[in-house]
């Protein structure tokens, strides 16, 4: 369904993702890994043509996405942060993209869920973060798109939420949709992901079960393998894999590169 | 891009700014009425003040409007919408709103005080497309900048320095120039320059039509004495249509680059 090849991006100097090749064709959670600064959100950008790459080609469904516009109708998108118009209320703005993207919405059913019909009347710059990312979980699950791409969902939730959200993730996982995250929360992966992709530096370094992640870096849970991947133990061999983050002390998981410039996000 | 278009508009529309916007050209055109109820000599008062300040002010909304819609805007772009459709979505929304203040503004006092039975429909017409197509090209112009300029002070400054740089400092230019160079035919010169300013270009476009040469000025009167009233007026027309076209096709070329 995507597939991504020789994806190249920088951002005035810094290399963001370096020919990355990326290939999902089956449906299942695709957790996407990695330290800050490693591209995950990049990714994310280039595959919905938000940011647009210095080379490389991705292909939605076999035709390629570069000056489309017509696939994004088969995404759902959970930006990192939600940003919405501070003026607007959340019935405007949920009323405003439904009319924008003329699908088939579920909006109703979704607000019940996080119980946000308190605040439907309220304008969105009044909002608490949580209940700004559970309007964002709204427009994320308010369509039946094969594609559901989440940046960060667990973001600022509370814990009756993050279940609904993980019930809401398997019953969409159920359907046969391709369902990419990324987060930093290891028992979110170890609950939800079918597959791990780390990415490191531009790069990925692992792409597999999580099982095999386990057994290929030797230890009995993820939060240390993943823990390995990160000082540069276990990779897969790639065109960099000779170099660890011994010998690159500067891309170390502690000490990211140069941090991009939050408008980038 | 209606859609987008219809959102932008309703999304200035609850500014109340534009409102103080129409407000003030209201009252400044009733205060003219007052002072004297002579048509042609109201538009010729309005016409200093529309030619240096509704650019102004359309480059100032639009940039503003650019900076305060980012969230709008990405949220936009993850939609199945194109590039395109988002970013001339907004800038018609800015400059139609722009446009909609000036005709109230202008049209309620004008059509008050019997622009229909006056033989100044075609002179007020000609103010009110001025004013419009000023809006347009420096709306566009700084829509423009605020999509090149990641910085919003630097995409700020830049815009009111073009401002400056058309409605001053060129005319400043212009006439050192024109003395410098004083044994020298120069009515070709003046003739190609005046049609690099915008603001020069609607001025001599609304002089031409009221015909009044006392007023008209050097590039004026080098416009009528080499093209007469009729075809000077046309070409003035034509490169406000050229300089409204640009920014529209600049802010496409950039925007089908950005990242977000």
């Amino acid at each position: 369904m995507i597939q991504i090849q020789n994806l190249s991006k920088s951002f005035h100097k810094n290399q963001v993702l370096s020919s990355l090749d990326l290939e999902i064709s089956q449906p299942g959670v695709f957790a996407v890994l990695g330290p800050n600064g490693s591209g995950k959100t990049t990714l994310i950008k280039c595959i919905l043509g938000m940011v647009i790459p210095d080379s490389g080609q991705i292909r939605y469904q076999g035709a390629s996405i570069t000056n489309e516009w017509k696939y994004r109708a088969a995404i759902s998108y959970l930006p990192q942060i939600a940003r919405f118009p501070e003026n607007l209320t959340v019935n405007e703005l949920l009323q405003m993209i439904r009319d924008i993207r003329d699908q088939a919405a579920r909006a109703e059913e979704i607000i019940h869920l996080f119980g946000i019909e308190p605040w439907l009347n309220s304008r969105l710059g009044t909002l608490s973060g949580g209940t700004r990312q559970k309007v964002n979980l709204v427009l994320a699950f308010m369509y039946d798109n094969p594609v559901i791409i989440m940046d960060e969902p667990t973001a600022g939730l509370d814990p009756v939420a993050l279940i609904r959200l993980k019930d809401l993730i398997q019953a969409e996982r159920q359907k046969g949709k391709i369902i990419l995250v990324t987060t930093h929360v290891m028992n979110f992966v170890e609950e939800m992901a079918n597959e791990i992709v780390f990415l490191l530096d531009g790069r990925i370094r692992f792409r597999g079960e999580l099982a095999a992640l386990k057994r290929r870096c030797g230890e009995p849970t993820l939060e240390r393998a993943i823990a390995k991947l990160l000082q540069g133990e276990c990779l897969e061999a790639g065109p960099a894999a000779g170099k660890t983050a011994a010998e690159n002390p500067d891309k170390g998981f502690f000490q990211p590169k140069t941090e991009i410039p939050c408008s980038r996000y | 891009m209606l859609k987008i278009l219809k959102y932008s508009l309703s999304d200035m529309m609850r500014s109340r700014w534009i409102y103080i916007y129409t407000l003030f050209y209201l009252l400044l055109t009733t205060a003219l009425f007052w002072l004297s109820p002579d048509l042609s000599k109201v538009i010729i008062s309005l016409m200093n003040i529309i030619l240096v300040l509704s650019p102004l002010i359309a480059a100032l909304f639009s940039t503003l409007y650019f900076q305060q819609s980012r969230e709008f805007t990405e949220l936009l772009l993850a939609q199945p919408v194109r590039r395109s459709s988002i970013f001339w979505g907004q800038y018609f929304g800015v400059a139609l709103s722009m446009s909609l203040s000036l005709l109230t503004g202008l049209g309620v006092p004008f059509l008050f005080y019997g622009l229909l039975v006056s033989g100044e429909i075609w002179n007020f017409l000609v103010l009110l497309f001025a004013g419009i197509i000023l809006s347009l090209i420096f709306s566009g112009l700084a829509y423009y900048i605020a999509l090149k300029t990641e910085n919003k002070i630097k995409g700020f400054s830049l815009t009111i320095l073009l401002w400056l740089f058309f409605a001053v400092i060129y005319d400043g230019l212009f006439l050192l120039i024109l003395v410098l160079f004083n044994d020298y035919p120069l009515d070709k010169f003046a003739l190609g320059a005046s049609l690099f300013n915008p603001i020069n270009l609607a001025r001599v476009l609304i002089l031409l039509k009221l015909d009044i040469s006392a007023l008209m000025g050097y590039t004026g009167a080098v416009f009528q004495q080499f093209l007469g009233s009729a075809p000077g007026m046309s070409i003035a027309v034509a490169s406000l249509l050229v300089w409204a076209a640009l920014p529209v096709w600049g802010i496409r070329r950039v925007a089908m680059k950005k990242d977000f």
